[in-house]
């Protein structure tokens, strides 16, 4: 099927009767996934979006329930959001890292019912990538510019329009409701060239990374690789994969709620103990914990790495510390670092 | 900019191939363009990596507190301000420290470069004496340098530094002054315009705490955002916190701010900052007749109390 750049306006405006339209929306400088209103409001112009729209999903402050005191005794009151949604124009990366957020929020142990609510009801219509940005290395991350995985609906912007794909049954019954035209041969065959043409020029290399870090937990390269970070949240909130919280009460004497907000592993608080003692003391078990978590406890927890490459801990750290030249570091590949 | 980098060079390995001291802190390449990134030298021939130029927007005073081994620092103007209130507070020892001066013209901001490229992203840049030129896949396109510096260096009045064990290149002529235009302009709004106006700003903010990590003189072991008991903000991200937040952070830098402008190049959302700080800058300056790290021996206004101290708080003068 085919949207015409011209229809797509119409097209949002459309789905909007039936569920709440996530978009990039045009934010000064940057683009960032916010629910719309009408389809005008979407931008699809900038590769990728500043966070990334796993907010959508696990909101950054999310309320899980509320609860007051009255005179008839104590009153509680779930939050779980159950209304039907679809997030427009999300990557290829960012697709990925929901599936990788599944993961965590759904797995053997224990299954999230406020995540999994939303993801259940929520449809993902992707938007593959015709100019990766320099700072995107997804096919170094068992991703892809066109990789489709997590999607629900594939776009290719092929100029005059976006030949659209359903790939799943939620995907299937969305395009279905929007009436589109099929997509020509000569169509088909612009999206094919497309898909062809789109070049990720960064590499990173991970060949015998695992095993690096299986053996590394001491290796002195930890010393180093922490030490010009200030300790933010920069990388960990605007990464697509990072996915730690924690829970408070908002509250006024015995009315509130509790709230899940979350949490990062380069902030000092991270693992401080009641007691006072801080397993990660400083930066450096800090950035350990970061590197270990997406190369290798992830991996072995559930063979998958939990960086899709996306680029935005690149873009956005203050200090210009790049996780592809931490990997390099770890893997002994160049000698940047000063022992 | 090339002599001054060989220069740097030069001085961090010889500091460190006589053992003057144990590490130099300084830039080195960065891994994207017009980038220049924080690095740590321990060997001589270490020493090359260096760099100087329009990218080393960070404040290197943030890597100086409490450190045991003998530093050498690379330190622009601003850079030496912070390091004058750090030694103030006792934060690092002077004896310990070597600092190489380096006047600076301004750094670029990389925010002003983003909103010229409209969505498209930056593959190279090179300046050349007073232009940049900026490669897109769209083609290439030249700017003056004097556009994309950031603000907080096009009103810098200490671009050379003001405390220095070696002064390296040539110190940079005088700006203009500085007449808080910004700031005026702000306080000229409406209460309701100011409080749009900041809520607009910071429903952007993610609270990352990245400019109050930035910042050198934001070095408490407890911030109060992090406090449980009690709890003076809340912990969940909303406009009127973030707010609070900011406002807190912005009072506890009264006086002691430096007006470097770290916290506002730090703000990966890109929320201007400045104009806060640097009402409290503007303050200082106009009441007391003080500028935060200027010189070394002069009493910091929160340790200084006079008679004729102006206090319109507390009777209408
Ligand atoms: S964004 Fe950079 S400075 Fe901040 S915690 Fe991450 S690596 Fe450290
Ligand atoms: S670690 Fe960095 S590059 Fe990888 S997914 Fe997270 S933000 Fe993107
Ligand atoms: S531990 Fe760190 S790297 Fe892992 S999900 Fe949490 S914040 Fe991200
Ligand atoms: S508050 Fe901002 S401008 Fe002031 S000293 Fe700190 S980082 Fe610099
Ligand atoms: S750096 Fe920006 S986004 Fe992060 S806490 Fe500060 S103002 Fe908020």
């Amino acid at each position: 099927m085919i949207i015409k750049k011209s229809e797509l306006n119409a097209v949002l405006d459309k789905l909007l009767a039936g569920y709440q339209v996530y978009a990039p929306v045009k934010e000064g400088n940057y683009a960032v996934f916010k629910q719309i209103a009408n389809g005008g409001q979407a931008y699809l112009g900038y590769s990728n979006s500043k966070i990334p729209p796993k907010g959508i999903l696990f909101p950054q402050s999310e309320k899980l329930y509320s609860y007051s005191v009255t005179a008839e005794g104590a009153r509680v009151e779930e939050h779980i959001d159950g209304s039907k949604k679809v997030v427009f124009g999300i990557r290829p990366c960012d697709a990925k890292s929901i599936t990788l957020l599944d993961f965590v929020f759904n797995n053997d142990k224990y299954t999230d019912p406020y995540y999994m609510t939303r993801r259940n009801n929520t449809v993902l219509v992707g938007l593959g990538c015709n100019q990766p940005a320099p700072t995107c290395f997804c096919t170094s991350m068992q991703s892809g510019p066109f990789a489709s995985e997590g999607m629900d609906v594939m776009l290719v912007d092929i100029g005059e329009g976006y030949v659209a794909q359903a790939l799943t049954d939620k995907g299937k019954e969305l395009l279905a409701g929007l009436g589109l035209p099929e997509a020509s041969a000569d169509d088909q065959k612009a999206a094919e060239d497309v898909k062809a043409a789109a070049v990720v020029s960064c590499q990173v290399n991970t060949e015998g990374l695992k095993a690096k870090l299986d053996a590394g937990f001491d290796d002195p390269v930890w010393n180093r690789i922490y030490e010009k970070c200030l300790g933010c949240a920069a990388c960990t909130y605007l990464c697509p994969t990072c996915h730690c919280f924690d829970i408070v009460d908002d509250a006024v004497d015995c009315n509130g709620c509790r709230v899940r907000n979350w949490d990062a592993c380069m902030f000092p608080l991270f693992t401080l103990h009641g007691s006072g003692h801080n397993p990660r003391p400083s930066g450096k078990e800090r950035w350990r914990q970061r590197v270990m978590h997406k190369f290798k406890y992830f991996v072995d927890n559930f063979n998958a790495t939990a960086c899709v490459g996306c680029g935005r801990c690149i873009k956005n750290c203050p200090v210009n510390l790049d996780i592809r030249e931490v990997l390099a570091d770890i893997l002994g590949s160049e000698a940047r670092l000063d022992k | 900019m090339q002599e001054l980098a060989a220069a740097i060079r030069e001085t961090a390995r010889k500091l460190l191939e006589e053992k003057t001291v144990d590490l130099v802190i300084g830039f080195a390449s960065g891994s994207l363009p017009l980038r220049s990134t924080p690095c740590f030298i321990r060997k001589p021939e270490d020493a090359a990596k260096l760099v100087f130029d329009a990218g080393c927007e960070n404040n290197l005073a943030n890597y100086l507190r409490q450190r045991d081994e003998k530093v050498a620092v690379v330190a622009k103007g601003c850079d030496t301000r912070a390091i004058v209130v750090l030694l103030q507070e006792n934060q690092i020892k002077r004896d310990n420290l070597y600092i190489i001066g380096v006047p600076c013209q301004g750094m670029i901001d990389r925010v002003k470069i983003d909103a010229l490229l409209d969505g498209k992203d930056l593959l190279a840049a090179e300046v050349q004496g007073e232009a940049v030129t900026l490669k897109t896949a769209a083609g290439e396109k030249q700017v003056a340098l004097v556009d994309v510096l950031h603000d907080t260096c096009k009103t810098c009045q200490y671009g050379n530094p003001v405390i220095y064990d070696v002064l390296l290149g040539e110190p940079v002529k005088p700006r203009q002054a500085d007449d808080f235009a910004d700031v005026k302009a702000f306080e000229a709004l409406s209460p309701a315009e100011r409080k749009a106006r900041l809520t607009e700003e910071f429903s952007k903010c993610i609270r990352c705490y990245a400019c109050r990590n930035a910042c050198p003189m934001c070095y408490c072991s407890e911030c109060f955002v992090d406090c449980s008991t009690p709890i003076w903000i809340k912990k969940s991200v909303d406009p009127a916190d973030n707010m609070m937040f900011q406002a807190v952070r912005v009072f506890h830098l009264a006086g002691r701010c430096a007006d470097c402008g770290a916290c506002d190049r730090a703000c990966p959302m890109g929320l201007n900052l400045r104009t806060m700080t640097r009402k409290l800058v503007m303050d200082v300056k106009e009441l007391f007749g003080y500028e935060a790290g200027v010189n070394l021996d002069a009493k910091p206004a929160l340790s200084e109390f006079a008679f004729d101290d102006p206090q319109p708080f507390l009777v209408k003068e």
